[in-house]
Protein backbone atom coordinates (compact mmCIF):
# COMPACT_ATOMS: atom_id res chain seq x y z
CA UNK A 1 0.00 0.00 0.00
CA UNK A 2 1.40 3.32 -0.98
CA UNK A 3 1.76 6.09 1.55
CA UNK A 4 -0.91 8.30 0.03
CA UNK A 5 -3.37 5.46 0.09
CA UNK A 6 -2.54 4.70 3.68
CA UNK A 7 -3.07 8.30 4.71
CA UNK A 8 -6.41 8.27 2.95
CA UNK A 9 -7.32 5.10 4.77
CA UNK A 10 -6.28 6.64 8.10
CA UNK A 11 -8.42 9.71 7.43
CA UNK A 12 -11.45 7.66 6.55
CA UNK A 13 -11.02 5.48 9.64
CA UNK A 14 -10.51 8.29 12.08
CA UNK A 15 -13.32 10.50 10.90
CA UNK A 16 -15.95 7.94 10.03
CA UNK A 17 -15.42 4.17 9.67
CA UNK A 18 -13.68 3.67 13.00
CA UNK A 19 -14.57 6.92 14.75
CA UNK A 20 -13.44 6.66 18.39
CA UNK A 21 -16.71 8.06 19.76
CA UNK A 22 -19.35 6.81 17.34
CA UNK A 23 -17.99 3.37 16.48
CA UNK A 24 -15.44 2.33 19.09
CA UNK A 25 -17.50 4.04 21.82
CA UNK A 26 -14.30 4.92 23.67
CA UNK A 27 -13.88 7.85 25.99
CA UNK A 28 -17.59 8.06 26.69
CA UNK A 29 -17.12 9.47 30.20
CA UNK A 30 -15.77 12.89 29.13
CA UNK A 31 -17.89 12.74 26.01
CA UNK A 32 -21.09 12.54 28.00
CA UNK A 33 -20.01 14.71 30.90
CA UNK A 34 -18.75 17.91 29.27
CA UNK A 35 -20.87 18.26 26.15
CA UNK A 36 -23.39 20.59 27.78
CA UNK A 37 -22.24 23.44 25.54
CA UNK A 38 -20.27 23.73 22.30
CA UNK A 39 -17.52 25.67 24.06
CA UNK A 40 -16.89 23.00 26.66
CA UNK A 41 -17.02 20.30 24.01
CA UNK A 42 -14.61 22.15 21.76
CA UNK A 43 -12.21 22.78 24.65
CA UNK A 44 -12.08 19.17 25.68
CA UNK A 45 -11.97 18.03 22.06
CA UNK A 46 -8.92 20.19 21.36
CA UNK A 47 -7.20 19.08 24.57
CA UNK A 48 -7.77 15.43 23.66
CA UNK A 49 -6.55 16.06 20.13
CA UNK A 50 -3.28 17.59 21.37
CA UNK A 51 -2.69 14.78 23.84
CA UNK A 52 -3.45 12.16 21.22
CA UNK A 53 -1.01 13.57 18.68
CA UNK A 54 1.72 14.04 21.30
CA UNK A 55 1.35 10.60 22.82
CA UNK A 56 1.14 8.86 19.44
CA UNK A 57 4.36 10.51 18.22
CA UNK A 58 6.23 9.76 21.44
CA UNK A 59 5.04 6.18 21.69
CA UNK A 60 5.97 5.62 18.08
CA UNK A 61 9.47 7.08 18.61
CA UNK A 62 10.24 4.93 21.64
CA UNK A 63 8.54 1.79 20.37
CA UNK A 64 11.86 0.04 19.62
CA UNK A 65 13.09 0.40 23.20
CA UNK A 66 9.94 -0.43 25.18
CA UNK A 67 9.78 -4.09 26.21
CA UNK A 68 6.43 -5.64 25.50
CA UNK A 69 5.84 -6.56 29.15
CA UNK A 70 5.84 -3.02 30.47
CA UNK A 71 4.44 -1.18 27.49
CA UNK A 72 1.15 -0.23 29.17
CA UNK A 73 2.75 1.64 32.11
CA UNK A 74 5.10 3.38 29.70
CA UNK A 75 2.20 4.45 27.49
CA UNK A 76 0.29 5.73 30.50
CA UNK A 77 3.27 7.77 31.69
CA UNK A 78 3.71 9.26 28.23
CA UNK A 79 0.02 10.14 28.03
CA UNK A 80 0.01 11.54 31.56
CA UNK A 81 2.93 13.79 30.67
CA UNK A 82 1.08 15.29 27.76
CA UNK A 83 -2.10 15.66 29.79
CA UNK A 84 -0.15 17.58 32.42
CA UNK A 85 1.27 19.82 29.71
CA UNK A 86 -2.17 20.53 28.29
CA UNK A 87 -3.67 21.01 31.73
CA UNK A 88 -1.06 23.55 32.78
CA UNK A 89 -1.40 25.34 29.45
CA UNK A 90 -5.17 25.60 29.84
CA UNK A 91 -4.72 26.75 33.42
CA UNK A 92 -2.48 29.54 32.19
CA UNK A 93 -4.30 30.73 29.07
CA UNK A 94 -7.97 29.66 29.28
CA UNK A 95 -8.61 29.78 33.00
CA UNK A 96 -12.41 30.03 32.75
CA UNK A 97 -12.61 26.95 30.59
CA UNK A 98 -10.13 25.20 32.84
CA UNK A 99 -12.49 25.77 35.76
CA UNK A 100 -15.53 24.75 33.72
CA UNK A 101 -14.05 21.45 32.59
CA UNK A 102 -12.62 20.73 36.05
CA UNK A 103 -11.74 17.11 36.73
CA UNK A 104 -12.30 16.07 33.12
CA UNK A 105 -9.00 17.55 31.93
CA UNK A 106 -6.82 15.32 34.16
CA UNK A 107 -9.18 12.47 33.34
CA UNK A 108 -8.06 12.58 29.71
CA UNK A 109 -5.30 10.25 30.95
CA UNK A 110 -7.88 7.52 31.36
CA UNK A 111 -9.50 8.12 27.98
CA UNK A 112 -9.38 4.70 26.37
CA UNK A 113 -9.34 6.19 22.89
CA UNK A 114 -5.82 7.50 23.52
CA UNK A 115 -4.23 4.40 24.97
CA UNK A 116 -6.15 2.41 22.36
CA UNK A 117 -4.43 4.27 19.53
CA UNK A 118 -1.04 3.99 21.25
CA UNK A 119 -1.47 0.25 21.55
CA UNK A 120 -3.15 -0.48 18.23
CA UNK A 121 -1.34 1.89 15.90
CA UNK A 122 1.46 4.05 17.26
CA UNK A 123 3.45 1.17 18.75
CA UNK A 124 3.65 -0.50 15.35
CA UNK A 125 4.14 2.37 12.90
CA UNK A 126 6.66 5.13 12.16
CA UNK A 127 6.19 8.48 13.84
CA UNK A 128 4.80 10.53 10.96
CA UNK A 129 2.03 8.04 10.32
CA UNK A 130 1.34 7.79 14.06
CA UNK A 131 1.13 11.58 14.26
CA UNK A 132 -1.36 11.70 11.41
CA UNK A 133 -3.38 8.87 12.94
CA UNK A 134 -3.50 10.71 16.25
CA UNK A 135 -4.59 13.86 14.47
CA UNK A 136 -7.50 12.36 12.55
CA UNK A 137 -8.62 10.21 15.46
CA UNK A 138 -8.55 13.25 17.75
CA UNK A 139 -10.37 15.26 15.12
CA UNK A 140 -13.04 12.59 14.79
CA UNK A 141 -13.50 12.55 18.54
CA UNK A 142 -13.62 16.33 18.75
CA UNK A 143 -16.17 16.58 15.94
CA UNK A 144 -18.52 14.20 17.72
CA UNK A 145 -18.05 16.17 20.94
CA UNK A 146 -18.93 19.40 19.18
CA UNK A 147 -21.92 17.87 17.40
CA UNK A 148 -23.31 16.52 20.66
CA UNK A 149 -22.51 19.77 22.43
CA UNK A 150 -24.34 21.76 19.75
CA UNK A 151 -27.36 19.46 19.93
CA UNK A 152 -27.60 19.75 23.70
CA UNK A 153 -26.92 23.47 23.80
CA UNK A 154 -29.58 24.27 21.21
CA UNK A 155 -32.21 22.15 22.94
CA UNK A 156 -31.26 23.13 26.45
CA UNK A 157 -30.48 26.84 26.07
CA UNK A 158 -31.42 27.78 22.53
CA UNK A 159 -27.93 29.17 21.93
CA UNK A 160 -24.73 28.14 20.20
CA UNK A 161 -21.17 28.92 21.32
CA UNK A 162 -22.34 30.46 24.58
CA UNK A 163 -19.24 31.33 26.60
CA UNK A 164 -16.86 30.96 23.66
CA UNK A 165 -14.73 33.74 25.18
CA UNK A 166 -13.59 31.27 27.82
CA UNK A 167 -11.75 29.35 25.14
CA UNK A 168 -10.91 31.87 22.45
CA UNK A 169 -10.47 35.16 24.28
CA UNK A 170 -12.58 38.25 24.65
CA UNK A 171 -13.28 38.83 20.95
CA UNK A 172 -15.22 35.57 20.82
CA UNK A 173 -18.08 36.97 22.90
CA UNK A 174 -19.68 38.02 19.64
CA UNK A 175 -19.68 34.43 18.38
CA UNK A 176 -22.59 33.64 20.65
CA UNK A 177 -25.63 32.87 18.53
CA UNK A 178 -29.09 33.05 20.00
CA UNK A 179 -31.12 30.62 17.91
CA UNK A 180 -34.32 30.23 19.87
CA UNK A 181 -35.75 32.05 22.87
CA UNK A 182 -37.22 29.39 25.10
CA UNK A 183 -39.63 30.32 27.82
CA UNK A 184 -39.09 26.87 29.21
CA UNK A 185 -35.89 25.25 27.93
CA UNK A 186 -35.73 21.48 27.76
CA UNK A 187 -33.64 21.02 30.89
CA UNK A 188 -33.25 17.34 30.16
CA UNK A 189 -30.90 18.08 27.27
CA UNK A 190 -28.41 19.79 29.57
CA UNK A 191 -28.65 17.10 32.24
CA UNK A 192 -26.74 13.80 31.98
CA UNK A 193 -29.67 11.73 30.62
CA UNK A 194 -29.83 14.13 27.68
CA UNK A 195 -26.23 13.26 26.88
CA UNK A 196 -27.00 9.56 26.70
CA UNK A 197 -30.14 10.06 24.63
CA UNK A 198 -28.40 12.52 22.30
CA UNK A 199 -25.45 10.17 21.86
CA UNK A 200 -27.85 7.37 21.01
CA UNK A 201 -29.44 9.50 18.32
CA UNK A 202 -26.04 10.47 16.89
CA UNK A 203 -25.00 6.82 16.61
CA UNK A 204 -28.36 5.99 15.06
CA UNK A 205 -27.87 8.80 12.54
CA UNK A 206 -24.45 7.42 11.59
CA UNK A 207 -25.91 3.96 11.09
CA UNK A 208 -28.71 5.34 8.92
CA UNK A 209 -26.19 7.18 6.74
CA UNK A 210 -24.03 4.07 6.48
CA UNK A 211 -26.98 1.94 5.43
CA UNK A 212 -28.07 4.51 2.89
CA UNK A 213 -24.56 4.60 1.36
CA UNK A 214 -24.36 0.83 1.33
CA UNK A 215 -27.64 0.55 -0.52
CA UNK A 216 -26.45 3.14 -2.99
CA UNK A 217 -23.16 1.31 -3.46
CA UNK A 218 -25.04 -1.90 -4.15
CA UNK A 219 -26.89 -0.21 -7.01
CA UNK A 220 -23.87 1.62 -8.36
CA UNK A 221 -22.07 -1.13 -10.40
CA UNK A 222 -24.92 -1.30 -12.90
CA UNK A 223 -24.37 2.32 -13.88
CA UNK A 224 -20.63 1.76 -14.16
CA UNK A 225 -21.08 -1.13 -16.55
CA UNK A 226 -23.17 1.05 -18.82
CA UNK A 227 -20.64 3.86 -18.85
CA UNK A 228 -17.73 1.52 -19.68
CA UNK A 229 -18.16 1.61 -23.44
CA UNK A 230 -16.06 4.61 -24.65
CA UNK A 231 -13.84 3.06 -27.33
CA UNK A 232 -15.78 4.14 -30.43
CA UNK A 233 -13.80 7.27 -31.23
CA UNK B 1 -64.04 -44.85 19.59
CA UNK B 2 -61.18 -42.51 18.98
CA UNK B 3 -60.48 -39.24 20.71
CA UNK B 4 -59.58 -36.09 18.95
CA UNK B 5 -55.99 -35.30 19.87
CA UNK B 6 -55.16 -31.64 19.59
CA UNK B 7 -51.63 -30.49 19.21
CA UNK B 8 -50.11 -28.04 21.64
CA UNK B 9 -50.53 -25.37 22.92
CA UNK B 10 -53.32 -26.79 25.04
CA UNK B 11 -53.75 -23.69 27.13
CA UNK B 12 -55.38 -20.90 25.23
CA UNK B 13 -55.20 -17.26 26.07
CA UNK B 14 -58.73 -16.28 26.75
CA UNK B 15 -58.28 -12.66 25.90
CA UNK B 16 -56.43 -10.59 23.37
CA UNK B 17 -54.33 -7.57 24.19
CA UNK B 18 -57.19 -5.46 22.93
CA UNK B 19 -59.62 -6.92 25.48
CA UNK B 20 -57.12 -6.53 28.32
CA UNK B 21 -56.41 -2.93 27.49
CA UNK B 22 -60.13 -2.17 27.27
CA UNK B 23 -60.64 -3.56 30.75
CA UNK B 24 -57.69 -1.49 32.02
CA UNK B 25 -59.23 1.64 30.54
CA UNK B 26 -62.58 0.76 32.09
CA UNK B 27 -60.92 0.22 35.45
CA UNK B 28 -59.39 3.66 35.32
CA UNK B 29 -62.76 5.36 35.03
CA UNK B 30 -63.40 5.75 38.80
CA UNK B 31 -59.98 7.28 39.37
CA UNK B 32 -60.35 9.66 36.45
CA UNK B 33 -63.81 10.69 37.67
CA UNK B 34 -62.42 11.33 41.15
CA UNK B 35 -59.67 13.49 39.69
CA UNK B 36 -62.24 15.33 37.60
CA UNK B 37 -64.34 15.93 40.71
CA UNK B 38 -61.49 17.26 42.81
CA UNK B 39 -59.31 19.03 40.27
CA UNK B 40 -61.71 20.27 37.64
CA UNK B 41 -61.91 20.27 33.88
CA UNK B 42 -58.18 20.11 33.22
CA UNK B 43 -58.06 16.33 33.28
CA UNK B 44 -60.57 16.12 30.43
CA UNK B 45 -58.41 18.29 28.17
CA UNK B 46 -55.26 16.43 29.15
CA UNK B 47 -56.86 13.09 28.32
CA UNK B 48 -58.21 14.24 24.97
CA UNK B 49 -54.96 15.77 23.82
CA UNK B 50 -52.88 12.87 25.16
CA UNK B 51 -54.93 10.24 23.36
CA UNK B 52 -54.94 12.21 20.10
CA UNK B 53 -51.18 12.74 20.28
CA UNK B 54 -50.56 9.11 21.16
CA UNK B 55 -52.58 7.80 18.22
CA UNK B 56 -50.91 10.23 15.83
CA UNK B 57 -47.41 9.38 17.07
CA UNK B 58 -48.13 5.67 17.00
CA UNK B 59 -49.37 5.92 13.42
CA UNK B 60 -46.33 7.88 12.28
CA UNK B 61 -43.95 5.45 14.01
CA UNK B 62 -45.70 2.47 12.47
CA UNK B 63 -45.50 4.03 9.01
CA UNK B 64 -41.81 4.75 9.51
CA UNK B 65 -41.22 1.18 10.68
CA UNK B 66 -43.36 -0.27 7.89
CA UNK B 67 -45.59 -2.21 10.24
CA UNK B 68 -49.33 -2.93 9.91
CA UNK B 69 -51.11 0.10 11.31
CA UNK B 70 -54.69 -0.94 11.92
CA UNK B 71 -53.85 -3.94 14.06
CA UNK B 72 -51.42 -2.05 16.26
CA UNK B 73 -53.75 0.87 16.75
CA UNK B 74 -56.61 -1.38 17.71
CA UNK B 75 -54.80 -2.99 20.61
CA UNK B 76 -55.22 0.21 22.68
CA UNK B 77 -51.75 0.05 24.23
CA UNK B 78 -50.95 3.55 23.02
CA UNK B 79 -54.20 4.82 24.48
CA UNK B 80 -53.45 3.24 27.86
CA UNK B 81 -50.00 4.85 27.88
CA UNK B 82 -51.53 8.21 27.02
CA UNK B 83 -54.17 7.91 29.74
CA UNK B 84 -51.61 6.91 32.38
CA UNK B 85 -49.48 9.90 31.47
CA UNK B 86 -52.44 12.28 31.35
CA UNK B 87 -53.67 11.38 34.84
CA UNK B 88 -50.14 11.75 36.26
CA UNK B 89 -49.53 15.35 35.30
CA UNK B 90 -51.13 18.42 36.86
CA UNK B 91 -54.57 19.01 35.31
CA UNK B 92 -53.90 22.57 34.21
CA UNK B 93 -50.37 22.10 32.94
CA UNK B 94 -49.95 23.84 29.56
CA UNK B 95 -50.94 21.80 26.52
CA UNK B 96 -47.45 21.32 25.11
CA UNK B 97 -46.36 19.49 28.27
CA UNK B 98 -48.59 16.52 27.56
CA UNK B 99 -47.72 16.61 23.86
CA UNK B 100 -43.97 16.47 24.52
CA UNK B 101 -44.45 13.72 27.10
CA UNK B 102 -46.68 11.57 24.91
CA UNK B 103 -44.48 11.90 21.83
CA UNK B 104 -41.45 10.86 23.90
CA UNK B 105 -43.33 7.97 25.53
CA UNK B 106 -44.65 6.51 22.29
CA UNK B 107 -41.93 7.50 19.86
CA UNK B 108 -38.75 7.01 21.84
CA UNK B 109 -39.50 4.75 24.78
CA UNK B 110 -41.88 2.43 22.97
CA UNK B 111 -41.05 2.36 19.27
CA UNK B 112 -37.30 2.92 19.32
CA UNK B 113 -37.05 -0.10 21.59
CA UNK B 114 -39.12 -2.21 19.23
CA UNK B 115 -42.78 -1.40 19.81
CA UNK B 116 -45.41 -3.29 21.77
CA UNK B 117 -43.90 -6.00 23.93
CA UNK B 118 -40.31 -4.89 23.52
CA UNK B 119 -40.08 -1.75 25.61
CA UNK B 120 -37.64 -2.10 28.49
CA UNK B 121 -39.15 0.82 30.36
CA UNK B 122 -42.70 1.71 31.17
CA UNK B 123 -43.44 4.28 28.44
CA UNK B 124 -45.81 6.45 30.48
CA UNK B 125 -43.42 6.72 33.40
CA UNK B 126 -40.41 7.43 31.22
CA UNK B 127 -42.40 10.23 29.61
CA UNK B 128 -43.39 11.49 33.03
CA UNK B 129 -39.78 11.53 34.24
CA UNK B 130 -38.70 13.40 31.11
CA UNK B 131 -41.31 16.05 31.85
CA UNK B 132 -40.59 16.22 35.55
CA UNK B 133 -36.88 16.83 35.22
CA UNK B 134 -37.25 19.11 32.20
CA UNK B 135 -40.13 21.30 33.36
CA UNK B 136 -40.21 21.07 37.17
CA UNK B 137 -42.29 24.22 37.64
CA UNK B 138 -45.15 23.22 35.37
CA UNK B 139 -45.07 19.64 36.59
CA UNK B 140 -45.57 20.52 40.24
CA UNK B 141 -48.29 23.16 39.83
CA UNK B 142 -51.23 21.16 41.11
CA UNK B 143 -54.46 22.90 41.93
CA UNK B 144 -55.79 22.64 45.45
CA UNK B 145 -58.46 19.97 45.74
CA UNK B 146 -61.87 21.42 45.09
CA UNK B 147 -63.62 21.37 48.42
CA UNK B 148 -60.67 23.05 50.06
CA UNK B 149 -60.80 26.16 47.99
CA UNK B 150 -64.23 26.66 46.57
CA UNK B 151 -64.97 26.44 42.90
CA UNK B 152 -62.33 25.71 40.32
CA UNK B 153 -62.07 27.66 37.11
CA UNK B 154 -64.98 26.69 34.89
CA UNK B 155 -64.90 24.85 31.60
CA UNK B 156 -63.94 27.80 29.41
CA UNK B 157 -61.49 29.27 31.87
CA UNK B 158 -59.83 25.87 32.19
CA UNK B 159 -59.66 25.54 28.43
CA UNK B 160 -58.10 28.99 28.16
CA UNK B 161 -55.59 28.15 30.89
CA UNK B 162 -54.75 24.88 29.21
CA UNK B 163 -53.97 26.43 25.85
CA UNK B 164 -52.81 29.95 26.59
CA UNK B 165 -51.81 29.89 30.26
CA UNK B 166 -54.30 32.71 30.92
CA UNK B 167 -58.00 32.74 31.73
CA UNK B 168 -60.37 34.82 29.66
CA UNK B 169 -60.05 37.57 32.25
CA UNK B 170 -56.29 37.49 31.96
CA UNK B 171 -55.28 35.69 35.13
CA UNK B 172 -52.31 33.35 34.90
CA UNK B 173 -52.36 29.87 36.39
CA UNK B 174 -50.34 31.06 39.34
CA UNK B 175 -52.75 33.89 40.05
CA UNK B 176 -55.67 31.48 39.93
CA UNK B 177 -53.88 29.21 42.34
CA UNK B 178 -53.15 32.14 44.64
CA UNK B 179 -56.79 33.26 44.61
CA UNK B 180 -57.83 29.76 45.53
CA UNK B 181 -55.25 29.67 48.27
CA UNK B 182 -56.28 32.98 49.76
CA UNK B 183 -59.70 31.54 50.36
CA UNK B 184 -58.00 29.24 52.81
CA UNK B 185 -56.87 30.45 56.20
CA UNK B 186 -53.31 29.44 55.68
CA UNK B 187 -50.95 31.26 53.39
CA UNK B 188 -48.54 28.43 52.67
CA UNK B 189 -47.73 27.68 49.08
CA UNK B 190 -50.29 25.25 47.82
CA UNK B 191 -48.84 21.94 46.88
CA UNK B 192 -49.79 18.33 46.87
CA UNK B 193 -49.93 16.83 50.36
CA UNK B 194 -46.64 14.99 49.89
CA UNK B 195 -44.97 18.10 48.56
CA UNK B 196 -46.27 20.21 51.40
CA UNK B 197 -45.18 17.66 53.95
CA UNK B 198 -41.68 17.51 52.52
CA UNK B 199 -41.30 21.29 52.58
CA UNK B 200 -42.59 21.62 56.11
CA UNK B 201 -40.39 18.83 57.43
CA UNK B 202 -37.40 20.42 55.72
CA UNK B 203 -38.22 23.68 57.44
CA UNK B 204 -37.85 21.92 60.77
CA UNK B 205 -41.46 21.38 61.74
CA UNK B 206 -42.47 18.12 63.30
CA UNK B 207 -44.86 15.81 61.57
CA UNK B 208 -47.86 16.76 63.70
CA UNK B 209 -47.24 20.43 63.05
CA UNK B 210 -46.95 19.82 59.33
CA UNK B 211 -50.16 17.81 59.34
CA UNK B 212 -51.96 20.64 61.11
CA UNK B 213 -53.19 22.07 57.83
CA UNK B 214 -56.70 21.97 56.42
CA UNK B 215 -55.63 19.86 53.47
CA UNK B 216 -54.80 16.98 55.78
CA UNK B 217 -58.31 16.54 57.09
CA UNK B 218 -59.22 12.93 56.55
CA UNK B 219 -56.73 10.14 56.48
CA UNK B 220 -54.22 11.22 53.88
CA UNK B 221 -54.99 14.63 52.49
CA UNK B 222 -58.15 16.15 51.14
CA UNK B 223 -59.02 15.01 47.65
CA UNK B 224 -56.00 12.81 47.22
CA UNK B 225 -57.26 10.09 49.51
CA UNK B 226 -60.43 9.77 47.43
CA UNK B 227 -58.51 9.74 44.18
CA UNK B 228 -56.38 6.95 45.57
CA UNK B 229 -59.42 5.11 46.89
CA UNK B 230 -60.99 5.32 43.44
CA UNK B 231 -57.88 3.85 41.83
CA UNK B 232 -57.89 1.13 44.49
CA UNK B 233 -61.45 0.34 43.47
CA UNK B 234 -60.44 0.16 39.82
CA UNK B 235 -57.48 -2.01 40.76
CA UNK B 236 -59.65 -4.46 42.63
CA UNK B 237 -61.82 -4.67 39.53
CA UNK B 238 -58.71 -5.54 37.51
CA UNK B 239 -57.85 -8.24 40.03
CA UNK B 240 -61.38 -9.60 39.91
CA UNK B 241 -61.24 -9.67 36.11
CA UNK B 242 -57.87 -11.46 36.36
CA UNK B 243 -56.21 -8.90 34.17
CA UNK B 244 -53.45 -8.67 36.79
CA UNK B 245 -52.41 -11.07 39.50
CA UNK B 246 -52.21 -10.10 43.15
CA UNK B 247 -48.43 -10.33 43.29
CA UNK B 248 -47.43 -6.90 42.09
CA UNK B 249 -49.99 -4.78 44.01
CA UNK B 250 -49.39 -6.87 47.14
CA UNK B 251 -45.63 -6.65 46.91
CA UNK B 252 -45.76 -2.95 46.09
CA UNK B 253 -48.19 -1.87 48.81
CA UNK B 254 -46.79 -4.40 51.30
CA UNK B 255 -43.23 -3.14 50.97
CA UNK B 256 -44.26 0.51 50.99
CA UNK B 257 -46.55 -0.06 53.98
CA UNK B 258 -43.92 -2.03 55.86
CA UNK B 259 -41.30 0.68 55.35
CA UNK B 260 -43.79 3.37 56.37
CA UNK B 261 -44.68 1.41 59.50
CA UNK B 262 -41.01 0.94 60.43
CA UNK B 263 -40.40 4.62 59.83
CA UNK B 264 -43.36 5.65 61.93
CA UNK B 265 -42.16 3.44 64.77
CA UNK B 266 -38.54 4.62 64.64
CA UNK B 267 -39.12 8.32 64.10
CA UNK B 268 -42.79 9.20 64.60
CA UNK B 269 -41.98 12.90 64.69
CA UNK B 270 -40.45 13.21 61.27
CA UNK B 271 -41.62 10.29 59.13
CA UNK B 272 -45.22 10.18 57.93
CA UNK B 273 -47.20 7.06 58.65
CA UNK B 274 -48.66 4.27 56.63
CA UNK B 275 -51.91 6.07 55.75
CA UNK B 276 -50.10 8.98 54.15
CA UNK B 277 -47.83 6.76 52.14
CA UNK B 278 -50.50 4.44 50.83
CA UNK B 279 -53.20 7.01 50.13
CA UNK B 280 -51.41 10.00 48.73
CA UNK B 281 -49.52 10.73 45.57
CA UNK B 282 -49.67 8.05 42.95
CA UNK B 283 -49.44 5.06 45.30
CA UNK B 284 -52.60 3.22 44.25
CA UNK B 285 -52.34 4.23 40.60
CA UNK B 286 -48.78 2.93 40.66
CA UNK B 287 -49.56 -0.31 42.42
CA UNK B 288 -52.43 -1.42 40.23
CA UNK B 289 -51.97 0.31 36.89
CA UNK B 290 -48.37 1.35 36.39
CA UNK B 291 -46.18 -1.31 37.99
CA UNK B 292 -48.39 -4.05 36.53
CA UNK B 293 -47.46 -3.20 32.93
CA UNK B 294 -46.99 -6.76 31.61
CA UNK B 295 -44.11 -5.86 29.31
CA UNK B 296 -41.73 -4.03 31.60
CA UNK B 297 -42.55 -5.97 34.80
CA UNK B 298 -40.93 -9.22 35.91
CA UNK B 299 -42.34 -12.43 34.48
CA UNK B 300 -42.63 -15.18 37.10
CA UNK B 301 -44.78 -14.80 40.20
CA UNK B 302 -41.78 -14.83 42.54
CA UNK B 303 -40.09 -12.32 40.26
CA UNK B 304 -43.16 -10.09 40.36
CA UNK B 305 -43.11 -10.06 44.15
CA UNK B 306 -39.43 -9.10 44.22
CA UNK B 307 -39.92 -6.50 41.50
CA UNK B 308 -42.91 -4.93 43.24
CA UNK B 309 -41.25 -4.96 46.65
CA UNK B 310 -38.24 -3.22 45.13
CA UNK B 311 -40.53 -0.50 43.81
CA UNK B 312 -42.20 -0.12 47.20
CA UNK B 313 -38.91 0.25 49.05
CA UNK B 314 -37.54 2.65 46.44
CA UNK B 315 -40.66 4.82 46.65
CA UNK B 316 -40.26 5.05 50.39
CA UNK B 317 -36.58 5.89 50.15
CA UNK B 318 -37.02 8.53 47.45
CA UNK B 319 -40.07 10.08 49.10
CA UNK B 320 -38.29 10.29 52.43
CA UNK B 321 -34.73 11.21 51.49
CA UNK B 322 -34.90 12.17 47.83
CA UNK B 323 -35.34 15.52 46.19
CA UNK B 324 -38.79 14.95 44.72
CA UNK B 325 -42.02 14.69 46.71
CA UNK B 326 -43.37 11.64 44.91
CA UNK B 327 -41.37 8.80 43.53
CA UNK B 328 -43.51 6.24 41.74
CA UNK B 329 -42.11 7.07 38.32
CA UNK B 330 -38.46 6.94 39.38
CA UNK B 331 -38.98 3.77 41.39
CA UNK B 332 -40.76 2.03 38.51
CA UNK B 333 -38.02 2.96 36.03
CA UNK B 334 -35.25 1.78 38.37
CA UNK B 335 -37.08 -1.49 38.95
CA UNK B 336 -37.59 -1.88 35.19
CA UNK B 337 -33.81 -1.79 34.90
CA UNK B 338 -33.53 -4.66 37.38
CA UNK B 339 -36.10 -6.85 35.65
CA UNK B 340 -33.66 -8.83 33.46
CA UNK B 341 -31.63 -9.80 36.54
CA UNK B 342 -34.76 -10.65 38.53
CA UNK B 343 -36.05 -12.78 35.68
CA UNK B 344 -32.72 -14.57 35.43
CA UNK B 345 -32.75 -15.62 39.06
CA UNK B 346 -36.46 -16.41 39.44
CA UNK B 347 -36.90 -18.81 36.59
CA UNK B 348 -39.50 -21.39 37.52
CA UNK B 349 -38.24 -24.97 37.65
CA UNK B 350 -38.93 -26.88 34.47
CA UNK B 351 -40.92 -30.04 35.18
CA UNK B 352 -38.55 -32.97 35.42
CA UNK B 353 -35.43 -30.88 35.93
CA UNK B 354 -33.74 -29.82 39.13
CA UNK B 355 -33.26 -26.14 39.84
CA UNK B 356 -29.54 -26.19 40.50
CA UNK B 357 -28.65 -27.60 37.11
CA UNK B 358 -26.35 -26.06 34.60
CA UNK B 359 -29.30 -25.30 32.33
CA UNK B 360 -29.22 -21.62 33.20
Amino acid sequence: MSDVQEYKELTKNGLWENNPALVQLLGLCPLLAVTGTVTNALGLGLATLLVLVGSNVTVSLVRQWVPNEIRIPVFVIVIATFVTLVELTMNAFTYGLYMALGIFIPLIVTNCAIIGRAEAYASKNPWHKAAYDGFVMGLGFALVLVALGALREVLGQGTLLDGAELLLGQWATSLRIELIQFDYPLLLAVLPPGAFIGMGFLIALKNVIDRYRKEKAAQAPVEKAQRARVTAQ
Amino acid sequence: MSFFIASSPHHHQRRTTQDLMRIVLLAMVPGVLAQFYFFGWGIAFQLTLAIATAILTETLCLIARERPIRQALQDYTAVVTAVLLAVSIPPLAPWWIIVVGTVFSIGVVKHLFGGVGHNVFNPAMAGYVLLLISFPVQMTSWMPAVNLAGAHPGFFDSLALFFTQYTSEGFSLNQVRLVEQSSMLDAVVMATPLDHLKTELARGFTLSEALNHPMFSGIAGMGWQWVNAAYLLGGLFLLQQRVITWHIPAGFLGALGFCAMLGAIIAPDTLPGINLHLFSGAAMLGAFFIATDPVSAATSNRGKLIYAALIGVLIYVIRTWGGYPDAVAFAVLLANLCVPVIDQYTRPRTYGHSTGGSSS
